[in-house]
């Protein structure tokens, strides 16, 4: 079993790509069929990748040497000595394990959540079409052994995300979410897209494991500058869809989607995608430092940027959106610290606890018909045990409380960041530390807890909706035990998933004592201002006293508006230039010449084609003798031949 | 010597075929001949399978005069291909329009048996006996709805042009066998390179006009448009593939065989040939207003597209030839097959009458648009790959063809596009119902569609076959 699993891994991302073909072509009329198909591939999936990763995970050789099974896809130039080959494949190893098994796991409980959560729409098939190709992308993504392969995943994974957050078509602001989120993401993958051209025009080749054998002596290629250059070329992609600043603006309107959409987007899908790509191409990064650098202040910033913002939004998804742009800025800094260890553990804690609160926020918003603000909530636990417990635990993960999952993840990447001597990037990554406890709490005080409000009519949802969660909360509680300093090595994250070296971490107690001080803190705060003080008195007192800080983060720093204003600016400044040169020069005389040029031929011709045999024979011996001419004329010999009969 | 017989299974087997056809039409009372396009789709899947199995079996008969290498099987194999798929998708034509089923069939399989013996012509005569029966072929089944004056008119038209193209051919032929003393096309290659003489380049024009009438390529194009539009449309689409895929591997055995002794003095000719061609045919599909017209424009362009490889006259050349014949058989054959199940079912081959296909049969516009695509190259579909081929054959030195060819592609969006436009865009008239495709024009459908895909997205295993058949060719 095992071993069929292992060798045929391919089945994995094409499952759910069979599903999304076969509920487009056949089962879409069939509500309740469309979804059964759609789970039993995604659960299927999930049932061989998980084997496929235990076979990975039995077999420690694999951490040296992936397994990678390729086939041709194409190839230019001779058979023997081809110019180009492409080959496409998967590639199979502990981080690539991890991920199909963490990406199908979460996927199968969001499916099967998804069944209550939109019963009812009528989109509903077509809704579970695009869950499964947008699973199947995924996969596909993290399974290849090429980063041609990986980069049409990649696309693919934008356009799913692109048709789902745009789902509720009749919404205007999906729409413009769905826009926003594509083209943000498309700016992105330009600047990859060089990154990988550079890339096979350098070494020939997009292969990982050959790329990353000739990369390592990259010397005999090319420069170190260059290679920097190509670096941050291909960091670029990640920025955009891995939502890191400046272009994390489209992941916070990704949640006008539906809130499976939104969980799948957030934890197991897309946004991840950016920190495994930079997680594959360490081999890539580790050369060149400054690439490094770049990667961590990136991440750092963001991570800071965005628990900022999230201080004091008042709707439930927006905070968790922020939540995660955080939360990827803390897997960016882990990467740029040179740790692929700690970045693949929190990506692998981070899928099950922002998954959880996800689809618990879908919960509650289908329980108060979509009302999403925190502020108008409250005391839900009352009436929604199910959702408000898991949801605490949720929140107790992220806060990073032990023995929760985020806590050993968040704990590493800190320490990281600490003895790789990043000391300005350890205290932000700590300030943020805090600033989350912070924002989650004041969430869950407020809309968990608290009196309850009399206009609401909350009841728990379906155990479609209730039974992932449950599962998801086991996983957020226990998902981190296999990471902590005091896992026995076999069993350890950080013999298994490891780049260049694997490094066996030692607990150090200062920085960990010092996480959990900063996250007691602001859960204590939190607790102080939002629950203990019923009226919230103290809250808005201090909203008040920092009133500019405060308009600044609720209004995200009004990154939007200067997008907006260098759009409406620049821009539009420069497409009415365009626009003038189009209508004058390019409409004006290009095209309209073509045009006429055309219209004459196209006359031309009809009038040739008269339909009269005798003209067709005549235009047939002209061309005869053109032909002669053509050849006399094109060749000097040989119109010394036909002319002269001269040898 | 001795005679191996078996090189000749797929033409024998062709040729009892057609008989048999045409008998079982003689013996099964008139109602109930349907049947024969059932049996002739399925021997020609044999057939298919004859020459597959013989794929390692290679060598030539009667003192080379007809040869029996991968490159000829592999056009074996093209033409085999497109029968089938004719004949599966015009059955229910047939049955409404022409009525006698077994001549039909039985025309189809002799000019199938044409094409083969044309793509394993050793010598002169052995392919101007091919492309005769071809031709001869042709002429009835142009003709073959014989109360509708369009068809007749194509008819006779066919008739006296190709004749006279076969006269100038013939002409041709001789004039070089005259020069070098040979009809054997690997001998004359022998002498032309020792002895180039005006009356060479005489015949060399002849053969030059003599297969760009078959090919369609400009200047010798003015009869396709009128013949493809009066013929029975599953004939047209035939014509369009069948005939000019084997009028290409003629040229290329002749060409790159017989003549590279004095490549350097056609290479210029072909590609402005290409190049003019390309031209013409892409700019004046741009009026058409009736869809076999602008299918028959837009084919010439393909042909152009076809030529493009001819002229380095090198391996890659030739297995981009091939490459883009078989996937241009798919293309073809789907957007044919749209085209005349739509006559079938509205009477109608306007464009306009297209309009909301895709509500009324969303299978036929698929196919349509996929085919359509294809055709101008966009990816991830065959005509990509297969142009991608061609052109990375002449980009080195001859950057303009290229140039052209592209942007001729550019040019050819619109037109196809125009189509697709009208088909998902606007709505079905009023009144009009669902079209329920039958089930052997589904089935010629998906074909065309899934193949056009599969060769797009994963040309690896057709690019191998093709380059061992190319191979061939310069191994003898």
């Amino acid at each position: 079993m095992v071993e069929f699993a292992m060798q045929h891994a391919w089945l994995v991302p094409l499952l759910p790509a069979l599903s999304f073909v076969i509920i487009v072509l056949l089962t879409r009329p069939w509500q309740k069929l469309s979804a059964l198909v759609s789970i039993a591939c995604m659960v299927s999936s999930c049932v061989i990748a998980t084997l496929a990763a235990y076979g990975i995970f039995t077999n420690h050789e694999f951490t040296e040497k992936p397994l990678v099974y390729a086939a041709r896809w194409f190839s230019l130039g001779l058979p023997g000595a081809p110019d180009l080959v492409v080959n496409v494949g998967v590639q199979l190893d502990p981080t690539s394990a991890m991920m199909i098994f963490m990406v199908s796991l979460v996927a199968s409980l969001i499916q099967i959540y998804s069944v209550g959560y939109m019963e009812g729409d009528p989109g509903f098939s077509v809704f579970f079409s695009y869950l499964s190709l947008f699973a199947s992308s995924m996969l596909l993504l993290v399974i290849s052994s090429n980063l041609l392969q990986m980069f049409v995943a990649w696309e693919l994974v934008g356009l799913c995300s692109y048709l789902l957050i745009g789902f509720y078509t009749h919404k205007i602001s999906a729409r413009e979410a769905a826009k926003k989120a594509f083209v943000t993401c498309r700016v992105a993958d330009f600047g990859l897209l060089l990154g990988l051209l550079s890339l096979q025009i350098v070494f020939g080749t997009l292969d990982m494991v050959e790329l990353s054998e000739k990369i390592h002596h990259f010397q005999e290629y090319t420069t170190a500058g260059v290679l920097t250059l190509i670096a941050v070329l291909v960091f670029i992609g990640p920025i955009g869809k891995s939502g890191q600043f400046p272009l994390h603006v489209w992941l916070p309107d990704a949640m006008e989607g539906p809130t499976p959409v939104s969980a799948l987007i957030h934890a197991a899908t897309m946004v991840v995608a950016g920190v495994y790509l930079v997680g594959r191409t360490m081999f890539l990064f580790s050369q060149v430092p400054a690439a490094m650098e770049l990667v961590a202040v990136t991440g750092a910033f963001t991570a800071l940027f965005a628990a900022s913002i999230a201080l004091t939004q008042r709707e439930i998804k927006r905070i968790l959106a922020y939540s995660t742009v955080s939360q990827l800025g803390y897997m960016m800094l882990a990467l740029g610290v040179g740790s692929l260890t700690a970045s693949m553990f929190h990506l692998w804690t981070h899928a099950f606890f922002k998954a959880l609160m996800f689809l618990g926020a879908g919960s509650v918003l289908h329980a108060l018909h979509h009302k999403a603000d925190v502020w108008e909530m409250g005391g839900l636990i009352k009436k929604m045990p199910v959702t408000g417990w898991t949801f605490v635990i949720g929140g107790l993960a992220i806060a990073g409380i032990p023995p929760f999952a985020g806590f050993w993840s968040k704990d590493e990447i800190l320490s990281m960041a600490f003895n790789s001597g990043h000391y300005v990037l350890f205290a932000m990554g700590a300030i943020t530390a805090f600033m989350t406890a912070f924002y989650m709490w004041r969430l869950i005080f407020l809309a968990f807890f608290g009196d309850e409000k009399p206009e609401n009519h909350p009841h728990e949802s379906p155990v479609f909706m209730t039974a992932p969660l449950v599962v998801l909360a086991f996983l957020a509680t226990v998902g981190g035990l296999v990471g902590t300093p005091w896992t026995p090595w076999d069993i350890n994250w950080a013999n298994w998933i490891w780049f260049h070296e694997a490094h066996h971490a030692e607990p150090n107690y200062m920085v960990m004592l010092g996480s959990v001080i900063l996250a007691g803190a602001g859960i204590f705060l939190a607790y102080q201002l939002y629950y203990v003080d019923k009226a919230r008195a103290k809250a808005h007192a201090l909203a008040d006293k920092y009133r500019a800080l405060h308009t600044l983060s609720y209004n995200k720093f009004y990154i939007d508006e200067i997008y907006l204003w260098f759009n409406h600016s620049i821009v539009d400044g420069a497409a009415k230039l365009f626009f003038l040169f189009d209508i004058y020069i390019v409409d004006g005389i290009i095209i309209n010449g073509i045009a006429a040029v055309t219209r004459l031929f196209g006359e031309g011709a009809r009038i040739s084609q008269t339909g009269r045999l005798q003209n067709y024979a005549l235009v047939f011996f002209l061309g005869v003798l053109a032909v002669a001419v053509i050849l006399a004329f094109t060749n000097p010999s040989s119109a010394g031949l036909m002319l002269g009969g001269v040898k | 010597m001795q005679i191996d017989l078996s090189l000749l299974i797929p033409e024998i087997a062709l040729a009892a075929l057609g008989m048999m056809v045409l008998i079982f039409g003689l013996i099964i009372p008139k109602g109930s001949r349907q049947g024969l396009g059932w049996f002739t789709t399925i021997s020609l899947l044999a057939v298919i399978g004859l020459v597959v199995a013989g794929w390692n079996n290679q060598g030539s008969l009667y003192e080379g005069m007809f040869v029996v290498d991968r490159y000829a099987m592999f056009f074996k194999i093209t033409f085999l291909v497109a029968a089938f798929l004719v004949a599966l998708g015009s059955m229910r034509y047939v049955d409404k329009y022409l009525g006698d089923q077994s001549e039909y069939y039985s025309m189809m399989l002799f000019a199938t048996l044409g094409m083969c013996v044309m793509a394993s012509a050793g010598d002169f005569i052995t392919l101007y006996l091919g492309l005769e029966l071809m031709t001869i072929a042709f002429f009835v089944l142009v003709c073959f709805r014989r109360m509708e004056t369009k068809s007749v008119e194509a008819g006779m038209k066919y008739v006296l042009l190709a004749g006279m193209s076969s006269a100038v051919l013939l002409y041709g032929l001789s004039l070089i066998y005259g020069v070098t003393g040979s009809i054997l096309i690997p001998e004359v290659g022998r002498m032309v390179a020792l002895n180039p003489s005006p009356a060479l380049m005489l015949g060399l024009v002849m053969l030059v006009a003599g297969l760009g009438f078959k090919i369609s390529a400009v200047p010798f194009h003015m009869w396709s448009p009128d013949i493809y539009e009066g013929a029975p449309t599953p004939v047209t689409a035939f014509l369009a593939v069948g005939s000019k895929a084997a009028s290409f591997a003629v040229l290329l055995r002749i060409f790159v065989e017989a003549l590279p002794g004095i490549w350097a003095n056609w290479t210029m000719l072909v590609a402005i040939l290409a190049a003019v061609t390309i031209i013409v045919g892409n700019l004046v599909a741009i009026p058409q207003t009736n869809i076999k017209r602008m299918l028959a424009y837009s084919s010439i362009a393909q042909a152009g597209y076809i030529l493009v490889g001819l002229v380095t006259a090198s391996e890659a050349g030739i297995k981009g030839v091939m490459f883009y014949g078989f996937l241009y058989v798919f293309a073809t054959v789907g957007a044919f097959t749209v085209a005349g199940y739509f006559y079938n079912k509205t009477g109608s081959d306007e464009i306009k009458d297209y309009a909301g296909l895709a509500q009324r049969s969303p299978l036929m516009a698929a196919v349509m648009l996929t085919v359509l695509l294809s055709m101008a190259g966009i990816p991830p579909l065959a005509g990509f790959a297969g142009k991608f081929y061609l052109f990375k054959t002449i980009v080195d030195d001859y950057l303009w063809l290229a140039f052209i060819g592209m942007v001729m592609s550019m040019v050819s969006v619109y037109y196809y596009l125009r189509v697709v436009l009208v088909m998902y865009r606007d709505d079905p008239p009023e009144g009009s119902a669902p079209i329920q495709v039958s089930g052997p024009v589904t089935l010629t459908l998906l074909v065309a569609l899934l193949a056009t895909l599969y060769i797009g997205v994963y040309p690896g295993p057709l690019s191998e076959i093709v380059n061992s058949a190319a191979h061939s060719f310069f191994v003898h």
